[in-house]
């Protein structure tokens, strides 16, 4: 797509841009690569958590000690073997956790909050072992009434999930105990007034259920520790500096005595951003004095890990006549599951962060139930958000009788705009993606009878935050790059495309490794799509002061200042004065290294404050069988701004994953509890994620504006992909059955009583 | 720690002995149902009779008489047959919606059977072509139609010590088709909402003789629905004939509300699919 002036955009790339085959790929296709449960230490026992029957209980009695005579049974550990702490914020991803709830959802302390919450565990010599003795731990339950719903939770005779704990944030909050954890509230301009002069309005509650993340592979960790108080942690994470400080904080132990190594990880999607296992084990394993392995099983994910928010939000929108936006209000209630967190400071943020509306206002809520304790999901809060936002502008488009590109175009943010949330954007792609669309060969295809096609539009901000990288030169040579960011979503082919494109050896000549928290340098978690822009960097500038050393070395060996040598296309050339000297390649220098002063190493750091902000725009074509509710995707479509696609099919992956997740969550994909709280659907079989059939190939546009703030233009892009799918085939469902739907999951019923209802 | 035993017998006799002999003893065919039900909900066997090496549950003949078919042949192998294809569509369609190609690979007629899942996806389209099973047991062998083997959700009206040896499918009369549709949110790998299944024979003059319709997923067991079937016979599958056998499917219904859907919806769906699939199993009876 265009490429049109700007930082980076003049750089002629070697390999960026090129599609390598990914340096992990033979090992996973062959089988070998090791996940969280690949590792096996000698003499290591197997751990089992006892979890909660209810979803909202008081713990009056816990009694091990059956369970302690078992055979096999080499340790039992429950909240009582957890330190207290007090509370106080601690940032870890894109969301903030309090240490004494993080430690908390990890072993339940007093209270049980969610069917599935973890209330003991036991290491033993086999699985089976563990598993039986867990049977034998006897629990004295007060069962309470669970509060599954926001409804529920906002009733006035409410049972409360938090006890004496007070609400925080914008006034007026709530007095006393109440399940509301925090409120958020901004406004600008005068909205009212602003209503009252708009031409037409459009509002309504658009309600998405909690998500799953559905990562393959379960969380799983070994642990093993020391005399010396050490704990060595294996496990499968997005952020293994993130889990040695969360293991110390949940522990209050010297984070000096950790060392976390990540191991090849299948899927995290944020949920891999926080910890559940590891301090259970580290604790296990002090215990027995041995190391333990904990492996969950796809229900203990669903009934215990990290989903998103369900959410209610109601919208409203005003416009004029000629479609521009006059004023916006939006209230936010979000579930955070059993303790506070939900990602709904971020979507009041995103909430209006693609347009420019003049006058508007949100509230938003943070509201505890018993439900599993929501965790960091692609984007998050952003999707529930963009799916209230995009649906109202979808019907003032219909009202207007405006095509809703041209709408979305109308009200465009651009660069120089003030983003609603504070900052003034730099150069962004939201117009060029909407055009992109709006010319793509999709949105001219007539539909047929009972098809709808549907338009929406997402926006993520992208994180910079700290990473380190280390890249060293081999004497053959070739060359190593570390860094401290699990590989996701396929950043290491990344990182190696930006060292070859530095340092002009062919990409197959560099080795990508993520390393431990003893071996590389401090990174943030591999999250808020920041590792090929932020930790890419880190590679950049680590690269270029190698060459540094190259050039150091080749005006040694040359007998010349350094000034007089140039790094060109992999070569050290000379120039005035040196130029008769035949330019030496990085093999050739690499080859006398050990004469010219040692090895060749360099590392570098960064911690850029911000980075450009991602803008996608998705099509999505649907069919309905109006006689049974059920949607069939015809055609989808993602465009979105990657400013500088390093490896194009892997930008094209994310584009096409993260459309995959939104179309799953729109349309089959929802947690379903009986009365009493107890999830009904803990598997893939009716927790229903998109197989490869339900989905047509997706379609993607890579447009390249660059980022100003990063030296190839990149932007981040794995998370965007997320945010409009919810509306876009929520529109597409609407306009083809004619009728406005404001509930996901679109599940077949769901549809068929909305078609039923308008013909009355 | 409990342990399991596996045996893999290479006759009849020998199976009925050790399905005879212990309670906790289970007929392992495919274990795409029975292994993950081990895994999944801890039901763990005494014994795994493993069927396969028995020569008679793996062979295959048809003739003019019809079908025989060993209870251990594949889904795979059956709806990959031409035969079968072309003389019972519908439960060749059927059979291969079980699953994946992985699963197919594995999965029998007899385990969707005997599993007893009120949604099984070939147990109607069995019932509809007129199968009959032929159960070995103790007391030597017996034949059955495919309709009587399911009493409830898990539960099969076989003796301790029976099992099933063969499937038997009479050949179809001239101008005969069938056809099973199943209703599922997503597309495959999901289980069957409603299924119905439609066996239909015509006369010279395209009149519908004979029907058999069978609903799946909306009672305890897969269900014949005279009424529906009836509705059919002497019409053409004209728009008011399907509508009264739609009717019909709706009235035998008798669904529970579970995760995979509401009464009413499961009843409303009854008479679509009941609509489509007799009009599909009619037009393929019109082509032959
Ligand atoms: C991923 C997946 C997807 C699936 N999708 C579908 C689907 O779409 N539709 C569907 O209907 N099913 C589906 N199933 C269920 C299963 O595959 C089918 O029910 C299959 O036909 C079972 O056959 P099997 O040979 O594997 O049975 P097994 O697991 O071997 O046995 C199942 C039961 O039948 C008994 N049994 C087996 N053979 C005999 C015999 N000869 N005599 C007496 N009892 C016997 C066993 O003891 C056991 O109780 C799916 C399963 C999986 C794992």
């Amino acid at each position: 797509m265009s490429n049109q002036n700007g930082s980076g955009s003049d750089r002629k790339f070697k390999v960026v841009g090129t599609r390598p085959i990914r340096h992990d790929g033979l090992d996973k296709v062959t089988g070998r690569a090791n996940y969280g449960a690949d590792l096996a230490l000698p003499g290591m026992l197997q751990g089992a958590i006892l979890r909660s029957p209810h979803a909202h209980a008081r713990i009056k009695k816990l009694d091990v000690s059956k369970a302690l005579a078992m055979p096999g049974v080499k340790a039992i550990v429950t909240s009582a073997d957890f330190p207290e702490i007090g509370s106080g914020g601690m940032a870890a991803g894109e969301s903030h956790i309090d240490p004494k709830d993080l430690q908390a959802n990890i072993m339940a302390r007093g209270k049980v909050l969610y069917h599935g919450h973890a209330v003991a565990a036991v290491a033993a010599s086999t699985i089976e072992q563990a598993r039986e003795a867990c049977k034998m731990i006897t629990v004295d339950y007060e069962v309470l009434k669970p509060v599954m719903t926001l409804a529920q939770a906002l009733a006035k005779d409410a049972p409360i999930l938090h006890e004496g704990r007070k609400a925080v944030g914008v006034p007026p909050l709530p007095e006393g105990d109440t399940n509301i954890m925090m409120r958020l509230a901004n406004a600008k301009g005068d909205v009212d007034a602003a209503f009252k002069g708009a031409d037409v309005v459009v509002e309504g509650w658009y309600e998405a259920s909690m998500a799953h993340q559905g990562y393959i592979e379960p969380h799983a960790t070994v642990v093993t520790t020391r005399e010396n108080g050490q704990a060595e942690i294996w496990c499968s994470t997005q952020g293994p500096f993130a889990v040695k400080s969360m293991v110390a904080v949940t522990l209050q132990m010297d984070p000096n005595l950790i060392r976390v190594t990540p191991s090849e990880i299948g899927g995290g999607f944020g949920g891999k951003t926080t910890i559940y296992l590891e301090p259970v084990a580290v604790l296990l394993s002090r215990k027995a004095r041995r190391p333990v392995k904990m492996v969950m099983s796809r229900e203990e994910v669903f009934r215990a890990t990290g989903p998103t928010s369900g959410t209610r939000i109601w919208a409203k929108l005003g416009v004029k006549k000629d479609g521009s936006f006059v004023a916006a209000d939006t209230r936010m209630e979000f579930e955070a599951g059993g303790f506070a967190g939900s990602p709904m400071g971020a979507a009041s943020m995103t909430l209006y962060a693609a347009y420019n509306i003049p006058n508007f206002r949100f509230e938003g809520l943070d509201i505890v139930v018993n439900r599993p304790k929501v965790a960091a999901y692609r984007a998050p809060g952003a999707p529930n958000a963009a799916y209230a936002l995009e649906t109202a502008i979808d019907e003032l488009a219909q009202k207007l009788a405006i095509d809703p590109i041209d709408l979305r175009l109308k009200n465009a943010v651009k660069e120089g705009d003030v983003a609603s949330y504070g900052p003034k954007y730099d150069r962004i792609g939201f117009i060029e993606c909407l055009q992109a669309a709006k010319n793509h060969p999709q949105y001219k295809a007539p539909l047929g009878k009972n098809q709808g096609r549907g338009v929406g539009a997402g926006f993520w901000f992208n994180v910079g935050l700290q990473s380190s990288a280390t890249v060293s030169i081999n004497d053959d040579g070739s060359a190593v790059v570390r860094t401290g960011n699990p590989d996701i979503g396929g950043s290491r082919a990344s990182m190696a495309i930006t060292v070859a494109e530095e340092l002009g050896i062919p990409v197959e000549r560099v080795r990508p490794l993520v390393g431990d928290t003893d071996t590389v340098g401090y990174c943030d978690l591999t999250g808020g799509s920041r590792v090929t822009y932020a930790t890419g960097m880190a590679v950049i500038e680590a690269s270029k002061n190698v060459i540094e050393h190259l050039r150091a070395r080749a005006a040694t060996i040359w007998g010349c200042e350094v000034d007089a040598v140039e790094w060109r296309d992999g070569q050290a050339v000379g120039t005035n004065g040196a130029s008769n000297n035949k330019p030496l390649s990085l093999a050739d220098i690499a080859k006398q290294m050990a004469h010219t002063g040692g090895p060749i190493i360099a590392s570098a750091s960064v911690n850029p404050p911000a980075a450009g902000p991602g803008f996608g725009v998705h099509l999505c074509d649907i069919e309905v069988d109006p006689e049974t509710g059920r949607s069939t995707v015809l055609r989808y479509l993602v465009v979105q701004d990657a400013g500088k696609a390093v490896h194009p099919s892997y930008v094209e992956g994310q584009f096409q994953g993260g459309a995959a997740q939104g179309i799953g969550w729109a349309l089959w994909e929802e947690y379903l509890f009986d009365k009493d709280g107890k999830m009904e659907n803990p598997g893939f079989l009716d927790y229903r994620m998109p197989v490869a059939s339900d989905l047509p190939m997706i379609d993607t546009v890579v447009v390249e504006v660059p980022n100003p703030l990063h030296p190839y233009g990149v932007r981040g892009v794995g998370e965007t992909p997320i945010v409009p799918p919810l509306a876009t085939v929520g529109n597409a469902v609407s306009r083809a059955i004619g009728v406005r739907m404001h509930q996901l999951p679109m599940t077949p019923p769901r549809v068929l009583d909305a078609i039923e209802t308008k013909k009355g | 720690m409990e342990s399991v035993r596996y045996e893999a017998p290479n006759n009849v006799e020998a199976a009925v002995r050790l399905l005879a002999g212990e309670n906790g003893a289970k007929v392992l065919s495919g274990g795409t149902d029975l292994i993950v039900q081990m895994r999944l909900m801890n039901r763990v066997p005494t014994v795994f009779v493993d069927v396969k090496r028995i020569p008679r549950l793996s062979a295959l003949a048809l003739d003019a008489k019809g079908l025989r078919s060993g209870a251990a042949v594949p889904a795979a192998t059956l709806y990959g047959n031409e035969t079968i294809r072309k003389l019972w569509p519908g439960l060749a369609e059927a059979t291969d919606l079980i699953g994946s190609s992985q699963i197919q690979g594995r999965a029998t007629w007899a385990g969707n059977l005997c599993n007893a899942s009120p949604a099984a996806d070939s147990v109607p389209a069995l019932i509809a072509c007129g199968a009959t099973v032929v159960i070995a047991g103790p007391k030597g062998e017996r034949r059955v139609p495919v309709e009587q083997v399911n009493v409830g959700p898990g539960k099969t009206s076989l003796a301790p010590g029976e099992f099933i040896v063969e499937f038997e499918i009479p050949a179809p009369a001239a101008h005969s088709s069938d056809a099973y549709q199943r209703l599922i949110p997503r597309s495959e790998m999901d289980i069957a909402v409603v299924g119905a299944a439609v066996a239909l024979t015509l006369d010279a003059g395209g009149v519908v003789k004979a029907a058999r319709v069978v609903l799946g997923a909306v009672a305890p067991t897969a269900i014949l629905v005279p009424d529906a079937a009836a509705a059919l016979v002497g019409s053409k599958c004209e728009d008011a004939a399907l509508e009264r056998a739609g009717q019909a499917a709706t009235a035998a219904a008798k669904p529970i509300d579970d995760r995979r859907g509401t009464v009413a919806y499961r009843k409303k769906i009854a008479a679509v699919l009941t609509r489509r699939v007799a009009k599909i199993a009619y037009d393929r009876a019109r082509a032959r």
